[in-house]
């Protein structure tokens, strides 16, 4: 999540340095339903200092320019609708600060026609989550319509890390394999090298969120870039080797 | 008179904002609560639960005194504050408990804001008509009992159907529980009241609708309390039942339809109507339909506007400490 302390740009260039392929910039917001503990405190601060998707785009337009990266906003839905301009500005603002895509952890498929409208002619994805809950039906006919890459939630709950990942988490990208050729990521609760190891064989990417939050809340306020650079690095190297 | 486009859309308002995880619990809530809807035994059983139990029928009580106080020909007080529990709510939550014990569910969650684990063997009880479908339809279904017995007994009691239909309005259970029996009685008028707190103009109020604009908030598409940059803001009210940014997606599409006037009425005309209802037929209200009690002057300058039906939809001894302290009574 961005701040005020001009901190993020250096965070997201740590998270770059890393090995972080792609970067997945939070957007705050009052009611983060699907959220455990961490990102709900990262997002009340960013709050406090009045943090707006505005200033979100802005500082992905920084890095995009400066590094080429690939950078995706999360977010939920309401701050995206009540963008200036409605999902067509936003749209078309983000397109501009050359963001990639989205995800809008609280828009299932049925509800999506309207942002994919926007987004679609800007030529923005929008990144459809998908859960072990997802009975085959659904994913069969869902899941050929994702863009960009297929996000696979590993466990049944809220964002947060966990020491262990589900024990199905192979099974169930598997089933939804079976429906795409676009890369699969998995997320929720990956916090260590031995996750990443183990999903070596099952998924192209791995997400992390609440790890990489807890990395930089656990260091020193000078030295919290350099802590999430080392973090990355460990997480980038299990998924190599 | 409201397009229902697809189920648990009320022309733009209502559907279902939630994660993935979620998606087949609901749909599985959906199709359970439909199955029980259509089987009589179900029905049976939760009417003799509300009748045995929740101690349904509630009276419908003539208020002569509160009438001539407010200008108006007759006031009849639907008595929801006579049912089990001193409220509405208990309506709803029979029926959802029965669902879920009809679903094999083990456990309730029952909002506390709780997490999504034990989807599979939990049931999450919702307390008014808000969040994402099935939850606000189904929720009206079991509210509705009060408006079928209302409606009755009205024309029983005036041998006509009422002029105006009251209620507060929260998220929205009581009102729509009362207003749905009356929806296509096009005669009839139909009043919401939210909560004004300090006022509209302070900024400082529960009224989503009267002060609220189109957003997404808790699952569902409706009108929210919200600033600029679409985050959700921090609600006033003296009344905790009716103190939430949010309302019943079904209402936002009423109000938008015309078919509903919705208005706001202060902490302060609360109060005092708590203290008028009580001093004039000496029936305690709950400060929520307090709110709904505060309007009814303003109903009365409509000279159409004779015979008003009022839900009162809980007792306010819970209320006891608040209005002492705010000094109505000494």
């Amino acid at each position: 999540m961005p701040s005020h302390e001009a901190a993020t740009s250096g965070l997201l260039r740590a998270a770059l340095d890393g090995g972080a392929d792609v970067l997945e910039l939070g957007v705050p917001f009052s009611d983060p339903l699907a959220d455990g503990a961490t990102v709900q405190r990262a997002s009340e601060i960013a709050l406090r200092q009045g943090i707006s998707l505005a200033e979100c785009l802005a500082e992905a337009a920084t890095i995009v320019r400066d590094r080429d990266a690939t950078v995706l906003l999360m977010g939920y839905a309401n701050p995206f609708l009540r963008y200036r301009g409605g999902l067509n500005g936003f749209a078309s603002d983000a397109a501009h600060a050359g963001v990639a895509g989205i995800i809008v952890p609280d828009l299932p498929s049925e509800e999506s026609a309207e942002f994919d409208a926007a987004l679609d002619p800007e030529g923005l994805a929008r990144i459809d989550l998908y859960a072990p809950t997802t009975p085959d039906e659904r994913l069969a006919r869902l899941v050929p319509r994702a863009r960009g890459f297929v996000y696979c939630v590993s466990l049944t709950g809220v964002t947060g890390a966990r020491r262990a990942l589900g024990a199905d988490v192979a099974e169930f990208v598997g089933r939804v394999r079976r429906h795409t050729s676009l890369p699969i990521a998995v997320g929720f609760g990956i916090s260590a090298p031995e996750h990443v190891a183990s999903l070596r064989s099952v998924a192209d990417a791995v997400v992390v969120g609440s790890a990489a939050l807890d990395a930089v809340s656990a260091a020193h306020a000078d030295r919290r870039a350099e802590a999430l650079r080392a973090f990355v690095s460990s997480l980038a190297a299990a998924g190599r080797a | 008179m409201i397009t229902k486009t697809r189920p648990g859309r009320y022309g733009e308002f209502g559907g279902q904002y939630l994660p993935e995880t979620l998606m087949p619990a609901v749909a599985e809530l959906e199709a359970a609560w439909l199955d029980a809807r259509a089987d009589a035994e179900f029905q049976r059983e939760l009417a003799r639960v509300l009748r045995d139990w929740v101690g349904r029928p509630t009276p419908l009580t003539d208020a002569p005194r509160l009438a001539s106080a407010v200008g108006l020909a007759r006031v009849l007080l639907k008595r929801e504050d006579l049912a089990h529990t001193g409220a509405h709510k208990i309506n709803s939550a029979v029926g959802q408990a029965l669902l879920a014990k009809r679903m094999g569910k083990r456990r309730i969650v029952a909002e506390t804001g709780a997490g999504q684990h034990g989807v599979a063997s939990a049931y999450y009880l919702l307390g008014s008509a808000i969040g994402p479908h099935p939850y606000p339809a189904m929720v009206r279904d079991f509210q509705t009992v009060i408006g079928r017995e209302a409606r009755e007994q009205c024309l029983a009691r005036l041998g006509d159907l009422p002029d105006v239909v009251v209620a507060c309005v929260g998220g929205g259970s009581n009102a729509i529980g009362i207003f749905s029996a009356f929806i296509d009685d096009a005669n009839v008028k139909l009043v919401g009241v939210e909560a004004g707190g300090e006022g509209i103009a302070s900024g400082k109020h529960a009224a989503s609708i009267v002060g609220g604009s189109v957003g997404v908030l808790h699952g569902s598409r409706t009108l929210v309390l919200q600033d600029e940059q679409g985050q959700i803001r921090e609600t006033h009210s003296v009344s905790a039942g009716l103190d939430y940014p949010g309302v019943g997606p079904e209402h936002a599409a009423l109000g938008q339809a015309g078919r509903v006037r919705y208005a706001a009425r202060t902490d302060r005309e609360a109060l005092d109507a708590f203290a008028l209802l009580s001093r004039t037929e000496g029936i305690i209200p709950a400060l929520e339909p307090a709110h709904a009690i505060a309007e009814l002057s303003a109903i009365a300058r409509d000279a159409a506007a004779q015979n008003v039906l009022v839900c009162l939809s809980g007792r306010g001894d819970k209320d006891l400490e608040i209005v002492m302290r705010e000094g109505v009574i000494r």
